[in-house]
């Protein structure tokens, strides 16, 4: 008996994280929009044309990792240690995903 | 259940479903979709333009209100005056708004707007109708601060080419013509004016085109500002380093009046200054369309907008956006901040005409890049967040900031940063 209520206090841990989650996560048009505004830079959905870097298609890791670098100052820049500045971390990896997931 | 469950999903998977079936594929006219006119194929309306488009999965018509045949690009334009640059550098069809996004072009120009009836009354004497409009007019000159430019003939004299287009080329060809030992005279108006480090841009180039064809040559700036608006010691730095003996800066000269026919200006507090070549950047208002229509409500010079849909607080379903507005605090009036706004619009208008709840949390950026010669730029970068409190959009903390200094790789990302955007706007 002493397991099962074990089992069903993880479960409930489980589900209650997955809940606080789902509230914490950004609504997708939202996401969208955040990163569309760097588009400008980085192409529509990411897809630049020449002179700067395509995000379309990108290791979503290694994009949150270069921002994270670029935020600290660990990585030298000309322009994105502004600008990473301006976005919280959880964005960071939302805008990440968002374009990871776009064609290249 | 199978069927029932096919339907609920499809419905809930795209709220455009409907439409999509009805519309097709990017095919213009013939919908029963709502519809969206946008009055300007500025950097603010072409996107916006683009971006209603696509994000309603081509559902939702757009019709594009554009009196002019392709877009010219004020970014950049000052490198055609300073010679480095072509006109067709700067210029892109609307083709491909049109081509691939289905986008609906007309060549005209909007005398009225009836938001009773919701139609936009057009110069050729048709009538459009809308179920939201985006109005992206940019800006006009407030000619009546300067009396002697409704003179005739005074306005093909003293250009202010402060539009990208025929006055580029005309400046261009009247710093040619001038002989060297000659003055050019640039006059700013008080901010908030469109692209604020823009005039000082300019009289580098002008600056880096005397020093190398006309060198005893001067460029004279009288701005009306207290001093440099924008990026103040890296324009200060190039002055005295690379055009030292060329441009003279003075501030605190606000322009009262012209002499088109002696090139002289006239001031509040100053002595007259006359020119070999005037060029006169008159103090500015949101595009005539927007003021006409009641719509300028700060100042009666720009257009009041709620920051999350860009809808004027003067009328419902009519939507501003671009340099016609009246801005939140550090935000500039440039191309850039233009195509974020018709980004975040478009979002919102997408979302308001298929029943959803706009976004509440926008985060845009801006970056701007000057050439102090050629190659050479500075830039200078914001980020800008929605406050819900305040209701406006304020710079984050910490974000943003300039270049150290002048630099050559920057001029190839300025070039990198012209090539996205205009793709972004138009492509």
């Amino acid at each position: 008996m002493k397991n099962w209520s074990y089992l069903i206090a993880a479960v409930l841990s489980v589900a209650a994280n997955a809940q606080a989650q789902t509230n914490n996560t950004p609504d997708p048009f939202q996401v969208r929009s955040w990163a569309a505004g760097c588009a400008n830079c980085h192409g529509t959905n990411g897809r630049a044309e020449s002179g700067n870097e395509t995000l379309a298609g990108m290791n979503k890791d290694e994009i949150v990792k270069k921002m994270l670098d670029f935020k600290a100052g660990r990585k030298p820049a000309t322009i994105m240690h502004q600008l990473s500045k301006g976005y919280s971390d959880e964005q960071i990896v939302a805008i990440a995903a968002y374009f990871a997931a776009q064609k290249k | 259940m199978k069927r029932r469950q096919f339907i609920q999903t499809a419905s809930a998977g795209s709220a455009l479903g409907a439409f999509g079936l009805v519309s097709g594929c990017a095919s213009i006219g013939g919908s029963n979709g709502p519809k969206v006119v946008v009055v300007g194929g500025g950097y603010g309306g072409a996107t916006a333009a683009k971006y209603v488009r696509m994000w309603s999965d081509y559902g939702i018509q757009v019709t594009l209100i554009e009196p002019n045949a392709s877009f010219i690009s004020c970014p950049i334009s000052n490198l055609v005056i300073g010679g480095s640059k072509t006109m067709a550098d700067i210029t892109t069809s609307y083709d491909n708004l049109v081509k691939r996004h289905g986008v609906n072009l007309i060549k005209d120009y909007v005398t009225q707007i009836d938001p009773d009836k919701r139609v936009v009354k057009l110069a050729g004497g048709s009538e459009v109708p809308y179920d939201r409009l985006i109005l992206s007019p940019g800006v006009d000159f407030m000619m009546e601060s300067l009396p002697g430019m409704s003179k005739a003939g005074a306005q093909d004299k003293v250009l202010h080419a402060w539009k990208a287009g025929a006055q580029t080329l005309a400046l261009r060809k009247q710093l040619e013509a001038m002989p060297d030992g000659g003055v050019y005279a640039l006059s700013i108006p008080l901010a908030p004016y469109r692209c604020p480090p823009g005039p000082y841009e300019r009289a580098c180039q002008v600056a880096e085109y005397f020093s190398k064809a006309k060198p005893k040559s001067k460029v004279l700036i009288l701005d009306a500002n207290d001093d440099v608006t924008s990026k103040g010691p890296l324009f200060k730095k190039a002055w005295a380093d690379r055009y030292k003996g060329i441009v003279e800066y003075r501030g605190k000269h606000n322009a009262t009046d012209v002499d088109a026919a002696t090139n002289t200006l006239k001031f509040e507090f100053n002595d007259d200054v006359k020119a070999s070549v005037l060029n006169v950047i008159p103090p500015m208002r949101a595009g005539e369309i927007a003021v006409k229509s009641g719509l300028a409500t700060a100042n009666k010079r720009w257009c009041e907008v709620d920051f999350l849909t860009f809808e004027s607080k003067a009328s419902k379903n009519i939507h501003v956006l671009g340099d016609s507005i009246q801005i939140a605090p550090a935000m500039p009036k440039s191309g850039h901040m233009a195509n974020q706004h018709g980004k975040t619009c478009a979002a919102a208008v997408v979302a308001l005409l298929t029943g959803k709840e706009p976004n509440k949390q926008p985060i845009y950026n801006n970056t701007c890049y000057s050439f102090v010669s050629s190659e050479d730029v500075v830039h200078v970068a914001s980020v800008h967040a929605y406050d819900a409190d305040k209701k406006t959009m304020l710079t984050v903390p910490g974000s943003g900031g300039v270049s150290s200094a002048a630099n050559e790789l920057e001029g190839r990302y300025a070039m990198a940063w012209a090539r996205n955007i205009w793709a972004d706007t138009l492509a």
